[in-house]
């Protein structure tokens, strides 16, 4: 077994992710035999190769088209505020969080 | 079945917009009222633009027809999850004060278009297929939507997908089923299901649909149309709802190729509000379309050609090769061991990625709140109640791969295979100019077939994850149909995939177009 019950609970506080008995018996399950297939990745040799975390040449990479740190208008707020959950702008409201 | 030929063929008379045709043997009469013409017409952008150039229609004449079709076909489909009725005509009113004023038209003037789910209209609902997002209403456009408004096409309405573009059936949608238009009980691909099943069914002349691990050229397949992803940074994600950044890409699905190439122009290109989008040139796809083929050589990769794939579908794909090869292109074979790596590379990268993307939806600045007086419990319990299984698979998946101590047994071991499977590409491409493969080893698969096995879902996608790790193009171009009868089904589609070198879309094109043209989707 490479996943257990314990490590989707660790796993889902981690993730903020409230989880149903039932589901915490079939993720498990489900997840341990994604594992057991992910497992094939074993039989490279990778000792020898640089990870690989995207895909533009260097040429074409982020950094050859940063644009320059400008501050522009940005008319947005009142939308973004008008559809939040709790919204008491110019604040988004959330439960409290500090104890007094 | 009277099926009139030329010879037979006797006059085309136009009264109005009404057209009669008449056979001279078998004597025969039809007479085309105006509303059957559109509802009977398989548009393409080069009849819309026709038909609206020569007033035989005005846009919001056409409009008001697609809307007639969806009407009666949606119901039942269900690939529309919002239609943007206001919207779509406030566009097709500026095209036809355009063409009164006798004024040049933009390229896709009037041409209906449906849009993604996962991709931002200001203003409209845009769900991902996922209730955690039920009432969203983004407060700006993706950058794609603006280039295809700004280009004259009509935006019809939203379509579904699998939740947040996470499936390869549609089936992960929080909302309705879509049925795959051209076998009804059969899935239409995913994630960007709906986008495929609205241009298969005639409800919308092109749609944008999103490709992480195969989401446009899989549903295409499917569904019996052309289905292309450029290159990584071809296209703006801004306003792409994210799912794994290193690897989504929005692209266009169409009836035609040179249809999915006028779209492709339209919103590719460098974005100032997307530091992945390149500065690469965009070529002029539709001139490249009609130059002849040189002789191409095309790569067969032996590994894509193994077990797992149906009998029907290899028999499909040989055809289509010998196909080119009659268009005159040499084919070899060439290998790409890493191939069999690449599902579960894919599910590592991912799901990583989505497990850290989606800590975006806690509750706070849009979408679900599940109240609660503690601040993380609302967090667990909104997330717990607002994301579907599927998603919420993945998120575990993701967050364990990427958490202390499994780290490097898995997302760092994926990073590294991902290399390898990059690298398979730039050797193939040093050999040859093309790589033809399958789009999915099986023909669409029945309704429920597949949705209790996750693993099962995943390895649908085995021969289009390597292009989406890699950053390559690809299209799927449809590759005649497997005859589904001894399944109890009609026709069932198959998709040959071409894969080209970074940046060669327009090559990748030209050939997926020569292969449509010779008859590939009759082979």
């Amino acid at each position: 077994m490479k996943i257990t019950r314990e490590d989707v609970m660790r796993v889902a506080e981690l993730a903020y992710l409230d989880l149903t008995e039932a589901e915490l018996e079939t993720y498990r399950a489900q997840i341990d035999e994604i594992l057991e297939y992910i497992g094939k990745l074993n039989e490279l040799d990778t000792t020898k190769v640089e990870p690989m975390a995207q895909v533009l040449a260097e040429d074409q990479s982020a950094d050859a088209t940063l644009r320059e740190d400008l501050t522009v208008p940005c008319a947005v707020a009142e939308d973004v505020l008008a559809h939040a959950p709790d919204p008491e702008p110019p604040y988004f409201r959330v439960p409290k969080v500090i104890e007094r | 079945m009277l099926r009139p030929s030329l010879a037979r063929f006797n006059q085309l008379k136009v009264y109005g917009r009404d057209i009669e045709v008449r056979w001279r043997q078998p004597a025969y009469r039809v007479v085309l009222k105006k509303a059957n013409l559109a509802m009977t017409t398989t548009w393409t952008i080069d009849a819309v633009k026709a038909a609206l150039g020569a007033k035989k229609i005005s846009a919001r004449e056409l409009l008001a027809d697609f809307y007639k079709r969806i009407e009666v076909k949606n119901p039942d489909l269900n690939a529309y999850l919002a239609l943007t009725p206001e919207r779509a005509r406030r566009q097709a009113d500026r095209i036809d004060s355009l063409i009164a004023a006798n004024k040049p038209l933009p390229p896709l003037a009037g041409v209906p278009v449906a849009i993604k789910d996962v991709i931002s209209t200001r203003g409209t609902r845009t769900t991902c297929g996922s209730k955690i997002l039920e009432n969203y209403l983004p407060p700006y456009d993706a950058t794609a939507v603006e280039h295809l408004e700004a280009a004259g096409a009509v935006i019809l309405g939203k379509t579904n997908c699998d939740e947040f573009a996470m499936g390869s059936s549609n089936e992960n949608s929080a909302y309705k089923r879509v049925k795959n238009p051209v076998a009804a009980d059969r899935v239409p691909g995913g994630s960007s299901g709906g986008s495929a099943a609205v241009v298969a069914a005639g409800l919308a002349v092109a749609s944008l649909g999103t490709d992480t691990g195969g989401s446009i050229r899989q549903p295409g397949s499917f569904c019996g149309i052309p289905a292309m992803m450029g290159s990584y940074g071809r296209v703006s994600r801004y306003g792409l709802i994210a799912f794994a950044s290193s690897l989504d890409r929005i692209g266009p699905l169409a009836s035609k190729v040179r249809d999915v190439a006028a779209i492709l122009q339209t919103i590719a290109g460098r974005d100032p509000h997307d530091s992945t989008s390149t500065t690469a040139p965009v070529p002029d796809y539709l001139a490249e379309l009609a130059k002849p083929l040189k002789r191409p050589r095309l790569g067969i990769p032996k590994e894509y050609f193994g077990e797992g794939m149906d009998s029907g579908v290899r028999q499909k794909i040989e055809a289509g090769s010998a196909l080119f090869r009659k268009l005159g292109c040499e084919l070899v074979e060439i290998r790409m061991p890493h191939m069999d790596y690449a599902i579960a590379t894919y599910y590592i990268i991912a799901t990583a990625e989505a497990g850290s993307n989606l800590a975006r939806y806690d509750g706070v600045r849009y979408g679900l709140r599940v109240p609660d007086d503690s601040l993380l419990a609302m967090y667990r319990k909104t997330r717990g109640a607002g994301f579907g299984p599927e998603v919420k698979r993945r998120i575990v998946l993701g967050t364990y791969v990427l958490s202390a101590g499994y780290y490097d047994a898995y997302y760092l071991k994926g990073q590294k295979v991902r290399a390898l499977i990059a690298q398979d590409f730039r050797d193939a491409f040093t050999k040859v100019d093309a790589i033809l493969t399958p789009t999915s080893p099986v023909p669409p698969f029945k309704l429920g077939e597949r949705t209790s096995d996750p693993l099962q879902m995943y390895l649908a996608d085995i021969y289009t994850v390597t292009g989406s790790l890699a950053g390559v193009p690809g299209i799927s171009v449809p590759c005649g149909n497997i005859d589904g009868k001894s399944a109890g089904a009609g026709k069932l589609p198959v998709g040959l995939q071409i894969f080209g070198p970074p940046f060669g879309e327009a090559r990748v094109l030209q050939l997926a177009h020569a292969f449509e043209q010779a008859g590939g989707a009759g082979v």
